[in-house]
């Protein structure tokens, strides 16, 4: 019934348009015409992304909702797009986080509103681009592209040190991207002129060519992880983005990371995987542990959620790497949950500095006693970062470490003790933070959530909890697509010798 | 031995050559009022040129003036972006000049003459053809240079770059001269048979090998040839700048092309001019984009990034296929549109009296209209080679046709110093939309300003998104010429 109607390019370009539209209304005098159109616009870009799910057929091999037109004939490139399970389901994250960004952002941004919504109605439009894409040097384009609206949104409506972080941000993704360039251009020279996707996952290359594109992707992809030790990036861009900024970069932008090492290293370059999945895995762990540790001593409200961030996308990494079928659905479930509760633990903190102007964890305390909705829900958040049983946090966790076992009872015991740690610095921000007497004056004033931050948090929340109860419909269209990566990645693509 | 005829295909030269004249007897007539009568001729010539190479274009190369002059479809795809640039230059100058006393006769004729230099540096098919339109270009550049008479800054620039350029064209004659003694003719065509069937001295082939492309390194800029460029740059009114930074750049891309590719191309040539533009490529990618990033004026920033674009540019020539010349080819039209509108912007942000040539000068231009800041980012972001911008599928192109070409560490080397050069673009980003802006004069460009470098901004954008038919028709029109 769907199937001759571009979804994808809708899902692409609704965002888009709304962006341009947004930006037409110019100065801030119509900033409530901009805040309207881009919450229509992002309200939409998730209606078209929804048939996508209801016409999904969870049972189908390969890729669905394909779109394909001839783009850059004189180097074969093509507008190819079609999605799996995976990427369905970032997609989804994708376009529902961009309602809750546009919310979220409606009153605290006071200053070039359009420019703002419209940065991030492009930025939904890319990412889902990255997600939809079926040809490299449309991924590249689209991969490429988030770093423009990220780069002036961190660097415009962020904090005091605000240039710096966004620079290093854009020069560090950028290095990487760069190599990537070279190594896509490497395999269009080997296939024969081809720049599909599902031409390179029949491509035979030897380990050592595979194991140069690997690093080379491995670069661009592990900072955008971003693993241990190319992360520096992360909490400086976190601490000073504006909230919007680190809900998309924490949800989204992260996840364009482990989404590259699925869509293109471990189906490309399975040998290559095999050979460094040794290296990866003890990167993952380190990220696991050593960052765990880290958060625990951050007195930064933001820095400590971006520092357990990264350790929680270490478990992303570990398990892509331990190549079994729970691994690999555990470490997708874990990115769409990761996309939640890190999203709304960085809103609860946007809720705090708008009405403190403070992040550091000292300025808090007892601040349950002037904001009981708020205190119930951050506390919901707290215990679904730190893998409670019943929240979203704890199925990916599980399935990640289920796979660990099987592949290695010490990687899953390393990777089990963020089950500690995870809920040592979570619960212990949230003591100190929440519970105790009132700290000061700016708190004994708090006023409670008003019905918008009420909302976005309320749906959050929402999310969370059914993801925790009840996985079986994220889980379900994961199936054939892990299966269907799993035996790309284990089948070996050397030559003949 | 062909005659004279036909004409035809000269026709654009000789129209320009007599609308020049014609501008140059009809200005003594205008009075400084009604100067605007000349700027308009100048303009109408050049868009009769641009309509006389549409209809005088062919698909076949077409030899002339007794095999000195060809006509063939890189000629006419080169030619017209010179006319669009050099149009886009007078546009973006007109206020710029007539606030620096400038406006004169004397510019547009200069304008007029080097871009016919051009032109027959595009369509020449013999050294001596060569030699002639390089230097009516390069004599009149000079001339525009030292246009502004009272800046000590500008008299100062052209004279470096005479002493320099006139040292250039005495090697490059110099090569000439020996190429001509090895091989006994000095029509291009003649030439490449002569060397392909393996006549002509290989030693003295070299020898004249290594004036000609140190003589080439000078009008391109590519380093160790560099030195002028940062001081020309800077010192020659933004004007005379846009237009030395742009156009003349697609003539040099011809010389290449028809002296190096067509006449030395030969197989024992291209392996040795190949290690020499390597050498050229990444050291001008180096110093380039290192010392862009110590650069405080705009102006002088840009002449660096321009060494680094020089780079690049021959990096799609040294891979010595028709897929990496027409990547060449599409790099340096890109580049042109690019830098085309990075110095007109800096026209538009200047005033009487106030040149807007540092970068602190470009400081929260988008709070000051947003709509310049935006044009702005998308050049910057173009010339760093980001995508969805049209620099991305240039860098592209010309790597692909690098590592194509087997010369995968070059390919390193080139993305990594355009992760260097990418810092610089990016500060400009950073200044137009993180800071506030330290001078808040409104930005009143008149309208046809207002077009013009919208268009230029957006083709950017426009390009990037659909780079696919300038992309076909670059590598088709070298296909079909060489």
């Amino acid at each position: 019934m769907l199937s001759g109607f571009p979804l994808l390019s809708l899902a692409i370009w609704v965002p888009i348009v709304a962006g341009v539209v947004v930006l037409a209304t110019g100065s801030d005098r119509n900033a409530r015409a901009a805040r309207l159109i881009a919450l229509a616009g992002a309200v939409l870009g998730f209606l078209v992304t929804l048939p996508l799910y209801s016409g999904f057929d969870v049972a189908a091999n390969g890729f669905q909702f394909m779109e394909w037109a001839p783009w850059i004939e004189t180097f074969n490139i093509n507008y190819h797009l079609g999605i799996d399970g995976i990427s369905l389901l970032l997609i989804l994250l994708n376009s529902f986080t961009t309602v809750l960004v546009v919310i979220a952002g409606w009153q605290v941004i006071q200053d070039r509103v359009a420019q703002y919504m419209a940065a991030f109605l492009f930025l939904s439009g890319f990412m889902n681009g990255v997600f939809c894409a079926l040809d490299a040097l449309l991924f590249y384009v689209f991969f490429e592209a988030t770093l423009i609206p990220m780069f002036i949104i961190i660097g415009v409506w962020g904090g005091p040190n605000r240039v710096y972080a966004a620079v290093k941000f854009f020069l560090y993704t950028l290095l990487g991207s760069f190599l990537t360039l070279v190594a896509l251009i490497y395999l269009y020279n080997v296939s024969q002129g081809s720049f599909s996707l599902l031409d390179y996952y029949e491509l035979p290359l030897p380990l050592a060519a595979q194991i140069l594109i690997f690093l080379a992707f491995f670069i661009a992809f592990a900072v955008k992880v971003p693993m241990w030790p190319v992360h520096t990036w992360l909490p400086d861009a976190h601490v000073e983005a504006p909230t919007g900024g680190s809900v998309v970069l924490a949800a989204i932008m992260l996840k364009l990371g482990g989404y590259g090492f699925l869509r293109l290293s471990l189906p490309i370059l399975p040998d290559a995987s095999h050979y460094l999945a040794g290296f990866v895995i003890a990167l993952s762990l380190i990220a696991v542990v050593y960052i765990g540790l880290v958060a625990l001593v951050q007195s930064d409200l933001k820095k400590l959620i971006a520092y357990s961030s990264i350790s929680h996308m270490g478990f992303v990494t570990l398990g892509i790497f331990i190549f079994n079928a729970h691994g690999m659905e555990g470490a997708v479930i874990q990115m769409v949950s990761h996309g939640f509760v890190s999203g709304a633990l960085f809103l609860c903190v946007g809720v705090l500095y708008d009405r403190v102007h403070s992040r550091e964890i000292a300025d808090y305390g007892g601040v349950v006693n002037t904001m009981p909705v708020f205190a119930a829900l951050f506390m919901l958040f707290a215990m679904a970062n730190a893998g409670l049983p019943g929240t979203s946090g704890f199925v990916g966790e599980f399935l990640v470490i289920m796979g660990a076992v099987k592949a290695n009872f010490w990687y899953a015991f390393a990777a089990a003790t963020t089950l500690v740690f995870g809920a040592a610095y979570t619960l212990w921000m949230y003591k100190r933070v929440i519970f105790g007497a009132v700290a000061n004056s700016r708190v004994a004033t708090l006023k409670d959530l008003d019905p918008r931050e009420s909302l976005v948090l309320g749906l959050l929340a929402a999310a969370v909890l059914a993801m925790g109860v009840y996985p079986d419909p994220f889980a379900e269209v994961l199936h054939t697509s892990v299966n269907d990566l799993i035996s790309h990645a284990t089948q070996s693509k050397l030559p003949a010798p | 031995m062909q005659y004279i005829l036909p004409l035809w295909p000269a026709y654009p030269e000789l129209f320009l050559l007599v609308m020049a004249c014609v501008i140059l007897l009809v200005d003594l007539f205008v009075s400084d009022g009604n100067r605007i009568v000349t700027y308009a001729l100048a303009q109408i010539a050049l868009a009769g040129c641009l309509a006389i190479t549409y209809l005088t274009g062919r698909i076949e190369p077409t030899y002339t003036f007794s095999g000195m002059f060809v006509d063939d479809v890189m000629s006419d795809v080169l030619k017209v972006p010179v006319y669009l640039a050099v149009m886009g230059t007078l546009v973006y100058s007109r206020s710029y000049i007539a606030a620096r006393g400038m406006f004169r006769g004397e510019f547009f004729v200069l304008a007029l003459f080097a871009t016919l230099g051009m032109m027959i540096m595009i369509s020449a098919n013999h050294l001596l053809t060569l030699y002639l339109g390089l230097e009516l270009m390069s004599l009149s550049l000079y001339a525009m240079v030292a246009l502004q008479r009272e800046s000590p800054s500008a008299t100062e620039a052209a004279m470096k770059y005479f002493v320099l350029g006139a040292l250039a064209s005495g090697m490059l004659l110099y090569g000439m001269s020996m190429l001509y003694g090895a091989t006994g003719t000095l029509e291009i065509t003649r030439l490449a048979e002569v060397i392909f069937d393996g006549n002509g001295r290989q030693a003295v082939l070299i020898f004249a090998l290594v004036f000609v492309v140190a003589g080439l390194g000078f009008k391109l800029g590519a380093v160790p040839f560099h030195m002028w460029v940062p001081d020309v740059y800077h010192g020659a009114p933004t004007a005379v700048t846009t237009f030395i930074g742009s156009a003349p750049k697609l003539a040099a891309f011809a010389f290449i092309m028809r002296l190096l590719v067509q006449g030395l191309g030969a197989e024992q040539l291209l392996v040795e001019w190949q290690q020499m533009l390597v050498v050229m490529a990444v050291l001008s990618l180096a110093i380039g984009n290192i010392t862009a990033i110590a650069q405080t004026n705009l102006k002088r920033m840009l002449a660096y990034s321009t060494i680094s674009h020089m780079g690049f540019l021959l990096l799609g020539i040294l891979s010595g296929d028709l897929n990496g010349y027409g990547s060449g080819m599409f790099y340096v039209i890109v580049y042109v549109v690019m830098n085309l509108g990075a110095f007109g912007m800096i026209m538009v942000l200047s005033r009487s009296g106030f040149e807007a040539e540092n970068l602190e000068d470009f400081r929260g231009l988008n709070q000051r209209s947003p709509w310049y800041a935006f044009l702005m980012l998308l050049l910057m972001f173009s010339m760093a080679g980001v995508p969805p911008t049209v620099g991305f599928y240039a860098k592209l192109s010309v790597l692909q046709a690098v590592i194509n070409a087997g010369y995968l560490w070059v390919a390193v080397v080139a993305v990594m110093f355009a992760l260097v050069g990418a810092f610089y673009y990016l500060r400009v980003v950073k200044l137009m939309y993180f800071d506030t802006p330290l001078d808040t004069a409104p930005i009143r460009p008149r309208a046809d300003v207002r077009l013009v470098m919208s268009v230029n901004g957006l083709a950017m954008l426009v390009l990037g998104v659909l780079p696919g038919p300038l992309m076909a028709l670059c590598l088709y029109s070298i296909q079909v010429s060489l």
